[in-house]
C-alpha cells in the first residue's frame, strides 16, 4: 500500500512498525510522550504503546543515553530522541566512551542495539544550538554506525533498519525536511540495504555527493545545471559510517569530477574524508580536485544569516563550474 | 568569612559519625543495630574471612606483578575488602552488578576469574568476560558512567515485570566518593528516583579521589545527598564486613520488592595508592593511614573468630596457604597470557561486518605479510 507521508510521519510510522514487531523496542527522550516530541515525530506512540514503552525522561541527555545502554543490557532496544543537534553534547561521553565501545570491551559478548535519533541541520530560523550538523564527531568514533535520511521513504525504512541493527546507530534527521511529502510503500520491506548509497539523479559530467538536508538542494541544483547543459550525477550517501565507497568511486570514475555538499563546516568535515578517499581511489580519473561546499568554519550563525551560511543552489553550481576550471 | 568556615567541619577520617551502622567493632566485638539484625553461622563467618584474605592476597600479587612490569597498572582494593565482600556476598544469583575498575572483591564474589581482571590491566583486552553469565558488568573506567547503565538496567527489570517474584533482580551500582561529583551519578540518582528503579547505589567512600580529599567533593556526608533525590541513604562502616552485608542485603531486598533505590555510603579508606602510578606521600599524612590500619577489615573478623572460638587453630594458616596458592597460580597464568595478535584489533568493533574494519584488517595483514616475503 502506498501512502503519502511527510518525512516526520515516515519516521513515526517506521517506529510504530518496529514497536509492533518487537515488544522490546522502546522510545525514550524529552517530551516524546504526550506531546509527541517537539517535532511530533513520536506523535501517538505513547497513547498506543503506553508509558512503559514510550518514556518521557528527565531532562538529561547523558542520562537518556546512559540508561538506554542499561536497558539494552537488559535486552531492550531503545530508540532515544535527542531534542536538537546542539543538545547531544552532554551525551557525547556516554555515546563515545560507552555506547561505541561496549562490543569491543566485551570481546563481542555484549551488543548494544541502541538508536539515537538527532534532528539536525539548519534552515528553520532556530536560535543558537538548534541548527547544527555534528555528524563528523560521530563518524570519527569507531563502533558507531551513522546514517541519515533525506526523504519520507528512507525515513520509514531506515529507522526500522536502524532499530533492527545489533550495533548502535546514530540517526540524523534533516529537520527542515520533516514536512516534505512523498509516497511511501508502507507494507513493503523490499528496502535498499541500510549502508548502501543511492543514485538519486543520473548524470555524466560531475558527481555530486550529498546526504540528509542537502540532497534536495543538490537535486534542485542538478535541474538548474541541466539548463546550462551540464548533467550532475547526484548520490544520496544515506550512510556515513560505513561509507558505501564503491558507489562513490564508480560514479567519480565515470565523471572525473566531484563536488561534496553538506551543511557542516567544511574544515575537517565529512567531505574531507570523502575527498581523501576519492583521491586515493580515482586519482588518474580526476579532472579536478574534489571540491567541497558546506557551512563556513564559524559557529552556526544567527538565523538571519543562515541563508548565506547554508549551501544553496548557487554555491553548488559555482563549485560545479569550478571543477571545469582546472 | 573564610573558605574554611563556609566549608564547615568535614568528617574526620577518624569518625564515621553517629549514624554509622556498625555490627563488628575494630576490636572484633559484635554489636547490634536495631534496623539490621544479622544471624551468621560460624561457617559463614569463616567464609567471609576466607574471601577477605584471598582478595587481599590477589590484590597484593597484582601490585607485585605491576612493580615487575607485568601489568601496565593496577588499582588496588587494599582497605576496601569488607565493603566489597560484604556487599558482594549480599547479592543473589539474579542480581546485577555495575562495577568501577576497583571492584576485584565483588568480582571474586561473582566468580569472575581474577585472571580476567589482570588481563585487562596487562593490556591483553579491555575486559572480555560475559556480564550476563556472572551478573557482573564489565569494568568501567570513566568515573561514574556505569551508574547510568545500572539505572537503565534497573528500569529494564521493572519493565520485565519480575519485581516481587522469585525472578526479581536487584541492580547494584558501585562508585567512589569522587564519582559523586560527576553529572552522570547525579543523573542516575534522578532517573532511579523518578522511576523508582530497583537499584542500590553503593558508594565506597575511601576518602580519596586520587589526591583530592572528600571535602573537595562534598560539604555534607555523602549518604545525606540521597534525601535531596527522594530516597533513603545510610552510612555503614565500610571496614565491617558484617554491617556491609546486612545493609546491602536489606537494600537489595527493598529493590527486589519494588521499594526503589537506596544509597549506601560505605565509609572506608583507600590504604594503598589510587593506582600503582600514584604517590600518596605527596598529599596525605602517614598518621592517617596508621589510624585506619587499626580498623583493618580482616583483623577484626579474625579477632571475632578467635574470641568466640569459632575456628580451629589450623584454620587461619590454611586460609593463608590457600590464598598463597591462588596467588601463585594466578601469577603463573598471568605470565602465560598470550599477547593478542595484531589483527585482533579489528575484531569485535561491530557486531555485524563493517567494510572499513575488513578493509583495514586486510591491508594491515598484507603489510605484515610483506615483511615475511622479504625475509624468505
Amino acid at each position: 500500500m502506498t501512502e503519502t507521508l511527510t518525512l516526520g510521519k515516515g519516521l513515526n510510522e517506521g517506529m510504530r512498525k518496529a514497536m509492533e514487531n518487537d515488544p522490546k523496542v522502546i522510545v525514550m527522550g524529552e517530551d516524546v510522550g504526550k506531546l509527541g516530541g517537539v517535532f511530533r515525530v513520536t506523535d501517538g506512540l505513547q497513547k498506543d504503546f503506553g508509558e512503559e514503552r514510550v518514556i518521557d525522561t528527565p531532562l538529561a541527555e547523558s542520562g537518556i543515553v546512559g540508561t538506554a545502554i542499561g536497558l539494552a543490557l537488559r535486552g531492550y532496544r531503545p530508540v532515544c530522541e535527542i531534542q536538537f543537534d546542539g543538545f547531544v553534547f552532554p551525551a557525547a561521553d556516554q555515546i563515545i566512551t560507552q555506547l561505541a565501545k561496549m562490543h569491543m570491551r566485551s570481546l563481542g559478548k555484549v551488543g548494544l542495539p541502541v538508536v539515537i535519533r538527532i534532528p539536525c541541520g539548519g534552515g528553520i530560523g532556530g536560535v543558537e544550538h538548534h541548527s547544527e550538523s555534528p555528524e563528523a564527531y560521530f563518524t570519527h568514533t569507531a563502533g558507531l554506525r551513522v546514517v541519515t535520511c533525506s526523504n519520507p521513504a528512507d525515513a520509514f525504512s531506515m529507522i526500522q533498519q536502524s532499530i533492527a541493527s545489533p550495533d548502535p546507530v546514530i540517526f540524523f534527521e534533516p529537520k527542515r525536511r520533516y514536512w516534505d511529502k512523498a509516497p511511501v510503500e508502507v507494507d513493503s520491506t523490499d528496502w535498499t540495504p541500510l549502508h548502501k548509497a543511492r543514485f538519486v539523479r543520473p548524470g555524466e559530467d560531475v558527481t555530486v555527493l550529498a546526504y540528509g538536508p542537502t540532497v534536495k538542494t543538490c537535486l534542485e541544483a542538478a535541474g538548474a545545471a541541466e539548463d546550462d547543459g551540464r548533467s550532475l550525477d547526484v548520490i544520496d550517501l544515506r550512510s556515513l559510517n560505513p561509507l558505501d565507497v564503491e558507489t562513490v568511486v564508480e560514479s567519480v570514475n565515470r565523471t572525473g569530477r566531484c563536488v561534496v555538499v553538506h551543511e557542516a563546516p567544511v574544515f575537517n568535515g565529512y567531505g574531507a574524508e570523502l575527498a581523501a578517499r576519492i583521491t586515493e581511489r580515482c586519482f588518474y580519473r580526476l579532472e579536478a580536485p574534489v571540491l567541497r561546499v558546506g557551512g563556513f568554519s564559524t559557529p552556526y550563525p544567527p538565523s538571519r544569516n543562515e541563508d548565506d551560511y547554508l549551501p544553496d543552489l548557487d554555491r553548488i553550481l559555482d563549485a560545479v563550474d569550478r571543477t571545469f576550471a582546472w | 568569612m573564610t573558605i574554611d568556615s563556609v566549608r564547615g567541619a568535614p568528617d574526620t577520617a577518624e569518625a564515621g559519625g553517629p549514624e554509622l551502622v556498625q555490627l563488628l567493632t575494630p576490636e572484633g566485638e559484635r554489636v547490634e543495630h536495631p534496623d539490621y539484625p544479622l544471624e551468621l553461622t560460624a561457617e559463614e563467618v569463616r567464609g567471609l574471612y576466607r574471601d577477605l584474605v584471598i582478595v587481599r592476597r590477589i590484590d597484593q600479587e597484582a601490585v607485585a606483578l605491576t612493580r615487575q612490569g607485568e601489568l601496565g597498572v593496577w588499582a588496588s582494593l587494599l582497605g576496601q575488602e569488607a565493603a566489597q565482600i560484604g556487599s558482594g556476598r549480599a547479592l543473589a544469583a539474579n542480581d546485577m552488578v555495575f562495577p568501577t575498575y576497583r571492584e576485584h572483591g565483588v568480582a571474586w564474589c561473582r566468580e569472575v576469574e581474577p585472571l580476567n581482571l589482570l588481563g585487562l590491566f596487562r593490556g591483553v583486552n579491555h575486559g572480555g568476560w560475559d556480564p550476563a553469565e556472572h551478573g557482573f558488568h564489565l569494568y568501567t573506567i570513566v568515573i561514574g558512567s556505569q551508574t547510568l547503565h545500572a539505572a537503565g538496567y534497573a528500569m529494564g527489570v521493572q519493565r520485565d515485570g519480575v519485581l516481587g517474584t522469585d525472578k526479581a533482580t536487584a541492580t547494584i551500582a558501585y562508585f567512589g566518593d569522587g564519582a559523586t561529583s560527576q553529572g552522570d551519578v547525579n543523573e542516575a540518582f534522578v532517573f532511579a528516583s523518578v522511576f523508582n528503579a530497583p537499584i542500590v547505589f553503593f558508594c565506597q567512600n575511601n576518602q580519596w579521589a586520587i589526591s583530592e580529599p572528600l571535602e573537595r567533593q562534598s560539604r555534607i556526608p555523602l549518604f545525606k545527598r540521597a534525601q535531596g533525590y527522594g530516597f533513603p541513604g545510610l552510612r555503614v562502616d565500610g571496614n565491617d564486613v558484617f554491617a556491609c552485608l546486612a545493609v546491602t542485603r536489606k537494600a537489595l531486598e527493598n529493590a527486589r520488592t519494588g521499594q526503589g533505590p537506596t544509597l549506601i555510603e560505605a565509609y572506608t579508606y583507600r590504604m594503598g595508592a589510587h593506582t600503582t602510578t600514584d604517590d600518596p606521600t605527596r598529599y596525605r599524612l602517614k598518621a592517617d593511614e596508621e589510624a585506619w590500619k587499626l580498623k583493618d577489615p580482616i583483623e577484626r573478623v579474625k579477632a571475632y573468630l578467635v574470641r568466640g572460638d569459632l575456628a580451629d587453630p589450623g584454620f587461619f594458616g590454611k586460609v593463608d596457604d590457600e590464598a598463597k596458592q591462588i596467588a601463585t597460580e594466578l601469577r603463573k597464568a598471568c605470565l602465560a597470557l598470550p599477547d593478542p595478535g595484531p589483527l585482533t584489533m579489528f575484531e569485535n568493533v561491530y557486531a555485524e561486518p563493517h567494510p572499513l574494519m575488513t578493509e583495514e584488517q586486510e591491508q594491515f595483514a598484507a603489510y605484515l605479510a610483506s615483511f615475511e616475503e622479504v625475509a624468505s
